[in-house]
């Protein structure tokens, strides 16, 4: 062992290594940045040139790629309240208010400071795990697999708000949003409305934008101001590291809990940072500043999706079996240098282990030290007049959501998961318990039918589902008896006319309903989960129907931002509408003319209109948006969605 | 009023910029009709996505590809996933022009929903014209606690409950459940595997019980398993012949193929229907299991190009030893040999065909 950590001390600190790491780190900050794309696209931009190239260098620009993703992601997620990746959607949840009260420079230095520890951190507790990880990981079947699910969706728990029930049904539009598709058990597919394009069910990083980043952007357009609201930016990035040694023992268990679930091939790395934003939550004594910028709701998350990428290397390199996206494309790009993961990677080829291990914590640091540098010019972005980012944002985030599968489809669901998202915003329901359903419906139904199937309910006395058990009982008195979040504020919300509430409470009773008939139309082993998810979600809507019908005005549920809120009475605001039609119609026009055509138009009509820009300015920036995206896309060989202009004539590449 | 005139002309100016490209194109086509693929960029579209076996072989091959064809373009991998890789192939079939330009990798995943009718299926194979094709087998073993030592025990397994870990029946894991029930084993398949590592994960959990991998699986991941005396192997799906029989895996050659073990099981050969069917499905998933593809029309000299490239690729010195790692120790088959495998597996007899369907309806729920 030590012979390994000495050559691969070697490896790491040889100058051409060094310089191959410090290229896919900067090519991995770059790809991070912009939300939606990750390590998925950033390796496939790296893979064309691999084949052929020397393992070592190759081997530390992908290791340097991968790494900082979750780093620079940040940016994003608390300068915009739009998740760079799905590593990063906790994030959103108090680092976006932060920059709203203008700390956006010390919620990045938190969040990159925890970044590195956390990155660090997991590095260290792989040199030692990876020794043992093979029985470790061997030890979590499909019983524990399936436990592990459910701990993570007593997180809702925290995560309800005020209306614990409202919580619960949030989180069941996501369980039954994850249910579309195929079922895992018999390959039917269940609510796919006769659409191709929902067979492979709708993608994770298309939810999280509509469900985040589509509200916000809308919202921030309304106020017509900027992100920090003429607040001073404030407090640098050194408060942001102080917070982080503040809460070290904060962020020492959410490093543990990123390597951990990030190691266990089948949980995937999208709810790491949920379960340590949860967990965070529920040992919080003060519970009343999360959700509104507390600084420690920025630091679980980060400190933990660092750690998460050396946790999902463990099963990519012993068993070849890749935790996550970005780490099936990784594995691809090692069998391209003629690496073999397997058993052999802990034995003769140990000193390759270290050298990657090593290498992940030498990127984190030239990573977050690279962010923390540049946090500062880059929190002045909140201080630009939001109408003139808002093209840009989209841009993005269209960009990003059609990275998911390449289709028009998915700008469909972006919008129409953004309008959900919208509406959830204004009527006060939990967003995040929506994402938590959804990135943990497919694979607890999977896990749970195939411990099933392997263990009969004998799985539930597994040592091992045991132990969860009680870690997710423990968590949820925890979270119980250190006491409920403030809620006294929220009486400011009610609405005296309910029946808007009453209408989306109705809509989500049908969309129940239809599941419920849509699970009789299939297979037992294919319709049961989605038929009983849907049932107990058809008992809990209706509940809140009635409560939001027939309950006291001060009744939790009851929640509108228009009508009672902070939104109610200001005149200066342009209506919830206003900006749905603008995004409606750039929809509609990409159905027109494609998605470039249509996006040139919106940009220079956006910019002059909302903007106020001349022409020209609007001519150039239209210039600039569009030029980066056809470089992007010619590098990545990608096509535009197309609309029935390009079904009608032939056009050339791009716009055709 | 004058920005309204401003928006007119570039309007006009993007019209005439398009024109023009349009115009070029057309040039770009017919140059390419000389099969001189100079200064050009050709897409390779893998209906899958990145990462995968496909995009590996893909990209193994791209750069090697590339510097055989005339004028040495440069080949780009486009990924195109979805659909249990049928938009892709769709794609390429409504879209793909006879230029050479674009070419399709398909795989198993591909054959077996055009094969068995899938709703997402609108490419037809016949159109097409194959330019190389990458065979590869597969492995059946067994946990050593069922008692099993070698693959003259198999008999042993009548009658014992074994456990398969699946990705689905419509996948290529038709040809071990169709191959198990055949042999008369009691073999429950667990579905919802996310692939064939996650199948070998379970397995090595104690999970399951029986599990197959594809040959390069096989050897990188399972032979130490072997060695270690926690797996079993007991026989392999077998190989083609050039006459298209069944015959023992070239590189498995101590392995009984699977007609061998239905023989010892049941004393006489496979045969019937559901032979012809597995046989079939066999050819499309492991036989010829990754294959590149022109589209339809492409004019014979630019097929040519494409071939002579792929036969100087594979018969390059040095070329066996780098296909080693990625592609496995499968002779590659280009020209009349890619032809007659596409043949077999493509031209399946309909009552084969719905002899299939039949057997997965009433055995395993599936609807078509």
């Amino acid at each position: 062992m030590l012979d390994s950590a000495l050559v691969a001390l070697a490896n790491i600190t040889s100058g051409v290594h060094l310089l191959y790491l410090i290229g896919g780190v900067f090519l991995g900050l770059a790809v991070g940045i912009f939300p939606g794309l990750g390590g998925i696209v950033g390796l496939s931009l790296l893979l064309p040139f691999l084949y052929g190239m020397d393992p070592t260098s190759a081997l530390a620009m992908l290791i340097g790629l991968v790494v900082v993703i979750p780093t620079s992601d940040t940016f994003t997620s608390v300068l915009m309240g739009i998740p760079g990746s799905s590593a990063s959607q906790a994030t959103v949840l108090d680092g976006f208010p932060l920059a709203k009260k203008g700390e956006a420079a010390r919620a990045l230095g938190a969040a990159f400071s925890a970044s590195l520890f956390g990155g660090l951190l997991g590095a260290v507790i792989l040199t030692v795990f990876v020794l043992v990880a093979r029985p470790v990981i061997l030890a979590f079947g499909s019983a524990e697999l399936f436990m592990l699910t459910v701990l993570g969706l007593s997180m809702v728990g925290v995560m309800a708000g005020s209306s614990v029930i409202k919580g619960l049904t949030a989180c069941g539009i996501g369980l039954m949003l994850g249910g579309v598709g195929g079922a895992p058990a018999t390959g039917e597919y269940r609510m796919i409305f006769d659409l191709d394009y929902l067979t492979d069910g709708v993608p994770l990083v298309v939810v999280g934008l509509g469900i985040f980043a589509v509200p916000e952007i809308v919202d921030l357009l309304r106020q017509n101001r900027t992100i920090a609201g003429g607040a001073a930016l404030g407090k640098g990035w050194l408060d942001g590291l102080k917070d982080m040694i503040r809460n070290k023992w904060l962020c020492v268990r959410c490093a543990g809990i990123g390597s951990m679930v990030g190691a266990l091939p089948g949980l995937g790395g999208s709810v790491v940072d949920w379960i340590a934003y949860g967990h965070v939550v529920q040992t919080a004594k003060d519970k009343s500043e999360f959700g509104k910028g507390d600084i420690r709701g920025v630091l679980a998350p980060e400190s933990a999706n660092n750690a998460k990428e050396g946790g999902g290397l463990i099963p990519t390199l012993l068993f070849g079996v890749p935790g996550s996206g970005s780490m099936a494309v990784f594995l691809g790009g090692m069998v391209l240098i003629g690496l073999e993961p397997g058993p052999s990677m802990v034995e003769e080829n140990l000193d390759i282990t270290y050298t990657i291990i090593w290498s992940l914590a030498l990127a984190n640091v030239i990573g977050a030290g690279t962010c923390l540098l540049i946090s500062k010019h880059v929190a002045k972005l909140t201080t630009i007049r939001y109408p003139l980012m808002a093209p840009f944002m989209i841009m993005v985030i269209c960009f990003g959501a059609f990275q998911a599968t390449r289709d028009l489809g998915d700008l469909v669901a972006l919008f129409a998961i953004g309008l959900l998202g919208i509406v959830m915003k204004r009527f006060g329901w939990p967003r995040p318990a929506l994402l938590i359903g959804f990135v943990l419906s497919g694979q607890m139904e999977t896990y749970l039918y195939q411990a099933l199937q392997f263990y009969e309910w004998g799985f539930l006395a597994r040592p091992g589902v045991i132990i969860i058990g009680l870690i997710t009982v423990a968590s949820i008195v925890l979270g119980a008896v250190y006491g409920h979040r403030g809620t006294d504020e929220e009486q400011t919300r009610h609405a005296t006319d309910r029946r808007p509430q009453m209408v989306f409470a109705g809509f989500l009773l049908v969309l129940f309903a239809y599941g419920l008939y849509d699970a009789f139309q299939q297979s037992y082993l294919g319709g049961v989960y989605t038929g009983a998810v849907a049932a107990v979600m058809l008992a809990l809507g209706t509940w809140v129907f009635v409560k939001l019908a027939f309950g006291r005005a001060g009744e939790p549920a009851n929640h509108d931002e228009e009508l009672g809120g902070a939104y109610a009475g200001r005149d200066d605001l342009v209506g919830l509408g206003h900006y749905i039609y603008w995004l409606a119609g750039f929809l509609a026009a990409i159905f027109a003319i494609g998605y470039l055509l249509a996006l040139t138009a919106f940009f220079l009509i956006f910019l002059r209109i909302k903007g106020g820009v001349s022409w020209a300015r609007a001519v150039l920036l239209t210039g600039c948006g569009i030029g980066f995206l056809v470089f992007l896309a010619h590098i990545m060989v990608l096509d535009f969605p197309r609309g029935v202009l390009q079904e009608m004539i032939e056009l050339p590449w791009p716009i055709g | 009023m004058k920005s309204r005139q401003f928006h007119i002309t570039r309007r006009t100016a993007l019209v005439a910029v398009g024109a023009a490209a349009l115009a070029l194109t057309g040039v770009a086509g017919t140059q390419a009709l000389a099969a001189d693929f100079s200064g050009k960029r050709i897409e390779w579209i893998i209906p899958f996505k990145e990462g995968g076996g496909s995009d590996t072989w893909a990209r193994f091959y791209a750069p090697q590809i590339a510097g055989n064809l005339p004028g040495g373009p440069v080949i780009a991998v486009k990924n195109i996933p979805g659909g249990g890789s049928t938009k892709g192939s769709n794609q390429f079939q409504s879209r793909a022009k006879p230029n050479g330009l674009t070419i399709l990798g398909t795989s198993g995943s591909t054959q077996f929903p055009y094969l068995l009718g899938d709703r997402r299926v609108r490419y037809e194979y016949k159109d097409w014209t194959v330019v190389l094709a990458t065979p590869t087998g597969g492995v059946v073993y067994v946990s050593p606690g069922l008692g099993v030592m070698s693959a003259a025990d198999i008999g042993k397994l009548k009658g014992v409950d074994l456990r398969y870990g699946s990705q689905g029946a419509t996948s290529l894991d038709l040809i071990p459940l169709l191959a198990f029930e055949k042999l008369g084993l009691n073999v429950k398949a667990v579905f919802g595997m996310k692939g064939r590592g996650a199948g070998r994960l379970a397995f090595e959990r104690g999970e399951t019980n029986i599990d197959y991998q594809t040959s390069s699986g096989y050897l990188k991941k399972v032979t130490p398993l072997v060695k270690a005396g926690k797996a079993v192997p007991v026989m392999s799906w077998g190989a083609l012949d050039s006459g298209g029989n069944l015959v023992r895996d070239p590189t498995f050659p101590d392995l009984p193929h699977f007609a061998e073990v239905y023989e010892t099981i049941h004393g006489k050969k496979p045969s019937g229907e559901w032979f012809d069917a597995w046989k079939a499905f066999f050819t499309a998933g492991f036989a010829a299991q990754k294959m590149i593809f022109l589209p339809k029309g492409t004019p014979n000299d630019v097929v040519q190009a494409w071939r002579d490239a792929a036969a100087k690729t594979i018969g390059a010195p040095g070329f066996k030893d780098k296909a080693m790692k990625v592609l496995g120790t499968y002779p590659q088959k280009v020209g009349p040999d890619a032809e007659l495998l596409v043949n077999t597996a493509i031209n399946v007899d309909p009552k084969a065909k719905e002899w299939v369907r039949n057997w997965l309806t009433t055995k395993y729920n599936v609807k078509f």
